[in-house]
Order: C-alpha cells, then structure tokens, then sequence
C-alpha cells in the first residue's frame, strides 16, 4: 500500500461496467519524505475528500476482493484515511 | 489508472488469439494537470467508444487484460473510462 493525498476528482459515464456506482479520486502519491511520487487515479470506499491524506491500495485481486468481484479492470482502491504518520520516530503533519 | 489522450489508431488483421474484434489506440498518458508525460502506448479500447482527441483513463499491467470481454488476453494497456470532468484542487 502506499501513502498519498486526495487532490481531485474523475467524473465518467462511460466507464467499465465494474467502475459504475464508485468515486474516482485522483490522488498524488508521497514516498517516504513526503515528496510527490506521481499519480494514481483510485476508487474510493471509504469517502474520502479532497485534501486527505490515504492510504492507498495498489494491487490487483486484493481490490477485487474488497469490492467483492473475482474478475474485473481495477486495481487502486482507496482504502483508509490516515489520521497520524511517523517516520523515523518523527511525527508527520496530516491534513 | 492514469489519465491519457486518444492520439491514434491501430489496425492489426493479425493478432492473437481472444484479440478478434478488439479496437487498438495510441494513447499519450497524461500527468493530472493533463499535460503528455512518457513515451505513448498502444491501448486496447474496453469499452469501444473512445475516440481520437479524447481524454481518458486507462489501467496497465494484468488488470488491463480483465478489462476485456474475453478472459486472459495478451493485453497491457485497456482504456476503461473516458473522463467527462477533472476536479483538480488548486495548488497552493
């Protein structure tokens, strides 16, 4: 899983089949120093907003596995919304 | 998935197996504030609709051979969505 913030969002109505009914958020991800490691596009299940930070899914058949489904075109799901972060026993401001 | 642009077509009368009828596209991925990064890609297009100019996203890798109708297809590039709107916040 990776660390990243939600800064947008992705509106379709054509999509595949298995996208329908879920959020798109765009979302930057962050290496371990915080700085932006390029972008994902993820589903969202536990409505997160713009400007949150989260924990981010990036693996095929465990996205699937949350949404149920044992066949399907998705992969980065987003999956927690990160209250605190330490790294290197230092404490990490969250937004 | 990563957003990209329809930039072109592909046509193939030879292709493997479980590839009939399936529609390739050259597609430029894009970075969120949609301006071209990396090299493009032939992708195929999951959803038949896409067409030259749009944006859309796509999903690489394994998930993009389910993305097709037939199963386990030779494919590493589908075009699942074609995007209506970007929200995007404001950088500070």
């Amino acid at each position: 899983m990776k660390v990243g913030t939600v800064v947008g969002t992705v509106v379709s109505t054509v999509q595949a089949p298995i996208l329908d009914g879920h959020r798109l958020l765009l979302c930057d991800i962050q290496d371990l120093s915080g700085r932006p490691d390029g972008y994902t596009i993820a589903i969202d299940v536990v409505d997160a907003g713009v400007g949150d930070t989260v924990l981010i899914l990036d693996e095929g058949s465990s996205a699937r596995q949350i949404l149920g489904r044992d066949w399907g075109a998705i992969r980065a799901v987003v999956v927690g919304i990160v209250d605190e972060l330490v790294v290197d026993d230092e404490m990490r401001k969250v937004v | 998935m990563q957003l990209g642009r329809v930039m072109g077509s592909v046509v193939a009368s030879e292709k493997a197996a479980g590839l009939e009828g399936v529609r390739f596209l050259i597609v430029q991925p894009l970075n969120k504030k949609q301006q071209p990064v990396g090299g493009t890609v032939v992708a195929a297009d999951a959803l038949s609709m896409a067409g030259l100019g749009e944006l859309i996203y796509f999903v690489a890798s394994r998930e993009a051979a389910e993305a097709m109708q037939e199963r386990f297809v030779p494919v590493d590039h589908a075009i699942v969505g074609i995007v209506d709107q970007v929200h995007l916040m404001e950088e500070e």
